[in-house]
């Protein structure tokens, strides 16, 4: 199961992990695999045909420098075997976060309502639409809606949460997850996804790499490096001509070995497992992706709309302060306070009471035993308050306070229109409060920002992403909270349409939009962002619109997703860069060895005085090899990522990518020629 | 089809446009406002054109200054063929004819030894038709041409500066000696004695 | 010396600077017609030439339309040039009653004008009559260069406008391209030329009766207006053989400059063009700065080279140093007048652009010398490059820079806002691809040839370099040359000529295929997290690209070629 513990990164050389990849290294020299990658298909066909030539030259027992040639065959084969366990590497670290999300669903039996009556089946026996009954006990058997009753549930197996949540019928609470347990009561769930078809069933699919598509820049991507590849075999064909013409034929397996050490094998065998790792580290954050382009999409992101409530605040409004009207003591405003909100079990009430017990001391009482009348808050009268021991306390929005005190024959100093317009204008709400005829004063209650969340916007910004507010409330309050927070930009008294209209807005200036949702009133504007996560938590309209599930529902967590998206992007830019930057340094090291017969001045360019020919040429390309397994670790965690301007990151990973692309293979071949000359290898 | 009957009218009109008002046009400010230049700087003695300021001439006889060897034609100066000797630098033809012309340098100057030989007196200019020569190559030249016409070292030294080109502005290009105009003015203060040999050049003054 | 090098090269881009950003600026308005001081003047021919051609002005142009209507033109004006050659014994202006050309070498012409190369497999005074020289040439040389500019223009609307079908017209941008800009410039730079000594006349051949009594043929002609244009259009096909070394072409070291210049303007223009069309001068200034960066890394390269001289010289005594009398160097090939410094300046000027216009023979320049020009070839004549055709060459190795490096800033590519996706890879590759597959694959066939080998006239590695030289020529359109190769053979004269047509259309009409591509995309406005491609980081890098995409295409050809020359040269070894 996973438990928080075990979303930990699984150790990067997992011995279980490495042993299942190296077998599965060699089973994908199938050339029909092979195909699906242009770069290395190239490797894989002209190192059979090296091996062919070898075996044929054994067979008529030619007498050829066979220790050499030989050498550089089974250095090819590596070359294809050390991408394919990068891959499998990737694919297996996949399986293991899949085996666990799909440990929880094998074995559990549902109860079928069928015509009235219950019926025990598997699980993976139900379809779409099929209402199941969930007891207190029972896992959950498939994604799915609540339809009836109410029910605390343990989402620890998706979400490593362990206290539980409430889900219901209606509202925004009625999804439920397969393989989450029921821990009190029973609901029906209706099943709304077929075997294999759940947000676990893809997901699973997608970290385990088997039914992965290319997404569009891994396309383009590749394409990338099919030109190269294309354009060094003709730089290879054409060198065989040039060659005679300086009295050097040249041998299959020297051209090949240029050929090889000059595509790019580096980024050719490590880019779909860079890929995968990508989706693993999603899961490691947490989140449920629909697809590898959603992922790609998010590091595009240029706006972030995010929700007030919950993700930059949190979530209420709490009481700071007491403000007496003129000739009314503080304590007493506190004590009518305290008094309206004991039955106010609302988050904003009981921060009253907790106030005027830590400002003034006034401990909470039993309001049965007083026989107290509660007037609860309504749409109509906009406030509540209690009625006791012939005492009428209200609180409430300042006009029907006002109302309720002219009403009761009082009057309503002028002062009171001061201290409200103060409140309003840093964003908080007043909150008036009455006793009868008597205006008390004014309530001030405020939005307690989350703490961090100014970093973390000054993060996004540096990243070059503006984050929008959402809010209902009025354009005063949302501003101040604006300001107090960073946020870039704002929208009060938003509806859910302004959520979908601002969304177009962006779309039509080019520009990618990301949202978080959980309501069903956000389904549309999931499905028109460009990233659209849904919470866990929300409703089963909200998961389906989205391309991206939080299973910890945690608002902030597209900050995190927009990350990972970058750093896959980066990953596959740097080896990009590294791979062919690498190419400069194996020329040095093979041309003045192709050629030395012909043109022995050409030694001059053997500017890292390699022994032999023939070292030089097996050192480039066993480096060629071995980088491949030197860039696993990075290909798997992804290039450190850090919040700074592009330029900034350009300059930096230019420097070390394609600087250090340059130089590293300079001494990695330097070192091999060192190597393979004191083995005498050749 | 309408594109391509409008492709077949842009290249009538064009074609009149460019290649016949444009250089007409152009020929005829050219020759209102600069009638020698545009008729290529000729040079004309007693009513015979003897050549022009732009072109080089090949000199072999001693009276004269020489021009750079030259690879224009089969003979060389040839006008009407112009053309560097595309010689590379490794090329023994190439390597080989330099020597042969630095003896030949080294011995119609006597005096004169291989360190004083400036580079461009023993090859071809790209052209073949290169007018002039460096200071430095007309230096060595001048004793000979001197001993030749019977005039004093400085009254010759005095035309090579008459006849040398300074840099343009004091900045573009290389300075050298025009060589035919400076021959010219050779021949204009100094007839070349008869002995010297060049009879072709006085059966051409007869 | 080393003073003047600096003072030479440092006024020469400096002109080049001060010229381009106000003619880059007029050419952002002339093809936006947005009005210039020269409408009262030519508004009028430009109406009459649409009413005869009829174009319609207002009517813009989808990219595959645009491209059918250029290959068609070109194709038109070849067929037309491919005539001239095989009649102009029975057309007029022929005062030499030169013949008609061969079929191969009609062709090869033909070809090598359309595509802007002007490599010439002939020579000029003895081959080409003045009519064909005029109506069949010069017209390319015009023509040529302005489609080259009008696909520029086409390719840049492309990258800058938003959610757009079409990107010009091409009969309208022809027209302007040639009405506004190459013919104001050339009437006015051609009587510069001709106050120098450039002749313009229709005279015959002059017989000089030379001092020492032989007699001088003096080829004449109408020199200047070709002269100017084929600078200026960056076309380079001398009306001599020798070309601008030929004192009638390039007659002082002033009209040297002004020919320099010319062919640096437009192509360094359009850059400001492109900036300014971008609507944020420093995207184009950034490109300006790269190419600067580039010629300067050549132009220092090649004169240290030639001024360094041949070490076979310096073992016989003879001073190759400079001194106040002389240039010193590797003269050999090159002319008094521009000593060392022009003259491998202008190689490199005539090769970072596709002009191939020569002022010394390359052939004869030290192998390093040597290497510069045939390196600037293979880079894409992307450094100033062809009018038109270095702007969108380097605007393709800009998206390729963006796309591999791009990357790296966590972003999916995009160019001035633009997503790079895979249909712009495919067409950037194409784009890569057709350079090498003309170049290396005809010389690798030439190499082990009968056909090819005979025309090699330098033993050893020069004479591969002859042959690699030919094929880059040919395929960067440029047409200069490593002109020892006999190359007037129908073996060379089909093969470079298909090799001049691929390097020519099949890579404007990947160009054209992107900008249509771009011209439909939605452009994101640029935040702090977009790749910024006006910034030194990217100037650095586009510079990391275009070298190692260069280097590491030709790197073994060059190696087998001035390389290995060099380090002979070093032993003295020769051939």
């Amino acid at each position: 199961m996973a438990y928080p513990s075990e979303r930990k990164p699984t150790p990067l050389w997992e011995p279980n992990i490495v042993r299942r990849a190296v077998i599965d290294a060699f089973a994908k020299l199938d050339p029909r695999v092979q195909a699906r990658n242009p770069v290395m298909f190239v490797v894989e066909v002209t190192a059979a045909a090296v091996t062919g030539i070898l075996a044929q030259n054994f067979l008529s027992a030619r007498a050829a420098p066979l220790g050499f040639e030989l050498q550089i065959a089974l250095w090819l084969w590596f070359t294809v075997v050390f991408a394919n366990f990068a891959e499998a590497m990737a694919e297996g670290r996949g399986k293991a976060q899949a085996d666990n999300l799909r440990k929880t669903r094998t074995e559990t039996q549902a109860t079928l309502l069928r015509d009235g009556h219950e019926i025990s089946v598997p699980a993976t026996s139900l379809r779409r639409n099929d209402v199941v009954i969930v007891r207190a006990g029972d896992i959950i058997p498939g994604d799915g809606e609540v339809v009836e009753g109410v029910a605390a549930v343990n989402e620890a197996a998706v979400t490593g949460e362990s206290a539980p949540v409430i889900r219901e019928s209606g509202g925004d609470r009625s999804a439920v997850t397969g393989g989450t347990i029921v821990i009190s009561d029973w609901i029906k769930v209706k099943i709304t996804a077929n075997p294999g078809e759940t947000f676990l069933d893809r997901m699973i699919s997608l970290v385990e790499g088997a039914q992965r598509q290319k997404t569009p820049n891994e396309i383009a991507l590749s394409i990338l490096l099919a030109g190269l590849t294309i354009i060094f075999m003709l730089v290879c064909v054409s060198l065989y001509p040039f060659g005679l013409y300086a009295h050097t034929p040249l041998s299959l397996p020297v051209e090949v070995s240029l050929l090889v050490c000059l595509i790019p094998t580096t980024i050719g065998g490590l880019l779909s497992a860079i890929g995968i790792a990508g989706m693993d580290r999603l899961v490691q954050h947490n989140v449920l992706a629909m697809s590898g382009r959603a992922v790609e999409a998010a590091g595009d992101v240029d706006t972030l709309l995010l929700d007030k409530t919950g993700t930059i605040t949190l979530g209420n409004r709490m009481a700071t302060e007491f403000i007496a009207l003129p000739g009314i003591a503080p304590q007493e405003l506190a004590d009518a306070a305290q008094l309206a909100s004991l039955a106010d079990e609302t988050p904003e009430g009981r921060s009253i009471v907790v106030l005027s017990k830590n400002q003034y001391n006034l401990r909470g009482r039993e309001l049965a035993q007083k026989d107290a009348e509660f007037i609860p808050f309504s749409a109509q009268t906009r406030m509540s308050g209690v009625n006791i021991n012939g005492r009428r306390i209200r609180k409430g929005a300042t006009d029907m306070v006002t109302r309720f005190v002219v009403e009761a024959g009082g009057t309503v100093p002028p002062e009171l229109t001061a201290i409200v317009e103060r409140i309003a204008r840093t964003g908080g709400t007043p909150l008036m409060v009455a006793d009868g005829g008597r205006a008390l004063g004014v309530i001030h209650l405020k939005d307690v920002i989350k703490e961090g969340i100014k970093e973390r916007f000054a993060r996004l910004r540096a990243m070059g992403l503006k984050t929008v507010m959402i809010t209902g409330d009025n354009p005063l309050t949302a501003a101040a909270i604006a300001s107090e927070s960073g946020v870039d930009d704002f929208r009060a008294e938003a509806t859910p349409e302004t959520k979908l209209r601002l969304i177009r807005e962006e779309q039509a200036e080019g520009k990618l939009v990301a949202m978080i949702g959980d309501g069903t009133n956000d389904a549309p504007a999931l499905a028109q962002a460009d990233v659209g996560i849904a919470m866990n938590a929300g409703t089963q309209a909200a998961r389906e619109a989205g391309n991206m599930i939080d299973l910890d529902s945690n608002p902030t967590k597209i900050m995190e997703v927009v990350e990972i998206g970058k750093q896959l992007l980066i990953t596959r830019g740097a080896l990009t860069t590294f791979s062919i930057a690498n190419d400069v340094a194996k020329y040095f090291a093979i041309i003045p060895a192709m050629f030395v017969l012909g043109y022995p001045e050409l030694q001059a360019l053997n500017i890292m005085h390699l022994a032999t020919p023939q070292s030089a040429i097996l050192s480039a390309v066993i480096f060629n090899a071995l980088i491949i397994v030197a860039l696993i670790p990075l290909a798997l965690r992804g290039v450190a990522y850090r919040p700074l301007g592009a330029a900034a990151i350009l300059t930096r990973n230019l420097l070390i990518y394609g600087l250090g692309g340059v130089i590293v293979p300079f001494i990695g071949i330097k070192l091999i020629d060192l190597a393979v000359t004191a083995l005498h290898l050749v | 089809m309408r594109n391509l009957k409008t492709a077949v009218m842009m290249t009538i009109v064009l074609t009149i446009l460019t290649g016949l008002v444009y250089p007409l046009v152009i020929a005829g400010i050219a020759q209102a406002l600069f009638p020698l230049q545009a008729n290529g700087s000729l040079i004309e003695r007693n009513g015979q054109v003897v050549g022009s300021s732009l072109i080089g001439q090949d000199f072999s006889g001693p009276a004269y200054f020489h021009s750079r060897p030259s690879a224009a034609g089969d003979k060389g100066y040839d006008a009407s063929a112009s053309g560097g000797s595309n010689l590379g630098p490794t090329n023994k033809t190439l390597i080989e004819a330099v020597k042969s012309r630095l003896k030949d340098v080294l011995e119609e100057n006597p005096g004169i030894t291989a360190s004083q030989v400036p580079i461009d007196i023993v090859t071809s200019s790209g052209s073949g038709l290169d007018p002039e020569i460096s200071l430095a190559a007309a230096q060595i030249q001048i004793a000979r041409v001197a001993r030749a016409r019977g005039l004093s070292e400085d009254r010759v030294r005095d035309l090579v500066e008459q006849a040398t080109r300074g840099r343009w502005g004091g900045i573009l290009g290389e300075p050298g000696v025009n060589v035919l105009q400076l021959n010219i003015a050779l021949d204009n203060i100094a007839p070349i004695p008869q002995k010297s040999g060049v009879k072709t050049a006085n059966a051409a003054g007869s | 010396m080393l003073s003047n090098a600096i003072l030479q090269v440092g006024l020469f881009i400096g002109l080049v600077t001060v010229i381009s950003v106000p003619l880059g600026l007029y050419m952002a308005r002339v093809f936006a017609d947005q009005g210039t001081f020269l409408d009262p003047v030519l508004k009028p021919v430009e109406r009459a030439v649409y009413r005869l051609c009829g174009v319609d002005p207002e009517v813009e142009m989808e990219w595959p339309q645009y491209a059918i209507a250029m290959l068609l033109f070109s194709l038109v004006g070849m067929l037309a040039l491919y005539g001239f050659e095989r009649l102009q014994q029975l057309l007029p202006l022929n005062p030499q009653h030169l013949g008609p050309l061969a079929p191969d070498l009609a062709f090869n012409t033909a070809a090598s004008f359309t595509t802007n190369t002007n490599w010439q497999a002939y020579a000029g005074e003895t081959t080409m009559s003045y009519l064909t020289q005029m109506m069949g040439l010069a017209y390319h040389n015009f023509v040529s260069a302005a489609t080259g500019i009008a696909v520029a223009i086409a390719v840049i609307r492309g990258f800058v406008r938003r959610t757009s079908r079409t990107i010009g017209n091409f009969w309208v941008d022809l027209t302007r391209a040639i009405l506004w800009v190459l013919m104001p410039l050339c009437v006015v730079l051609a009587l510069l030329l001709v106050w120098q000594g450039v002749p313009q006349n229709f005279n015959p051949y002059v017989h000089a009766k030379t001092l020492e009594g032989g007699i001088q043929v003096i080829a004449e002609g109408p020199v200047a207006s070709q002269e100017i244009i084929k600078e200026l259009g960056t076309n380079g096909g001398g009306f001599f053989n020798a070309n601008s070394a030929h004192p009638y072409e390039n007659p002082t070291p002033l009209t040297d400059l002004i020919e320099l210049v010319a062919i640096f303007a437009i192509g360094a223009a359009l850059t400001h063009t492109f900036g300014r069309m971008a609507g944020d001068w420093r995207q184009g200034a950034a490109l300006y700065v790269v190419m600067t960066i580039l010629f300067l890394a050549g132009a220092s390269t090649a004169i240290w080279a030639e001024q360094h001289g041949n070490p076979n010289f310096t073992k016989m005594g003879i001073s190759q140093t400079a001194t106040a009398t002389q240039s010193g160097g590797n003269m050999e090939g090159k002319e008094v007048r521009f000593g060392i410094v022009d003259s491998a300046l202008w190689a490199t000027v005539t090769t970072d652009t596709s002009c191939g216009a020569v002022n010394s023979m390359h052939d004869s320049y030290t192998p390093l010398g040597g290497f510069i020009p045939l390196l600037n070839m293979q880079i894409g004549e992307i450094i100033f490059g062809g009018v038109g055709s270095g702007l969108f060459g380097m605007l393709v190795m800009a998206v390729l820079s963006v796309f591999i490096a791009g990357l790296m800033v966590g972003r999916t590519p995009e160019y001035l806002g633009k997503k790079i996706e895979a249909r712009e890879m495919k067409l950037a590759m194409l784009y890569v691809l057709i350079f090498p597959a003309v170049i290396l694959l005809p010389a690798g066939i030439a190499i082990v040839t009968k056909a090819g080998l005979a025309g090699i006239t330098n033993p050893g590695p020069h004479g591969f370099s002859q042959v690699l030289y030919a094929f880059s020529e040919a395929g960067a359109n440029n047409g200069s040359a490593f002109a020892g190769l006999n190359a007037n053979t129908p073996f060379y004269n089909w093969t470079l000529a298909s090799s001049m047509l691929l390097g020519r259309f099949m890579m404007m009409i990947p160009a054209l295929a992107m900008a249509g591509s771009l011209a439909g995309k939605k452009a994101v406005p640029p935040s702090a997290g977009t790749f910024p491609t006006n910034g030194s980081a990217f100037v650095i890098l586009l510079i990391g690209v275009i070298l190692i995409v260069a280097a590491l295409t030709f790197f073994p050809a060059d190696a087998l070629g001035p390389i290995v020359e060099h380090f002979a040269m070093l032993n003295g070894k020769l051939y």
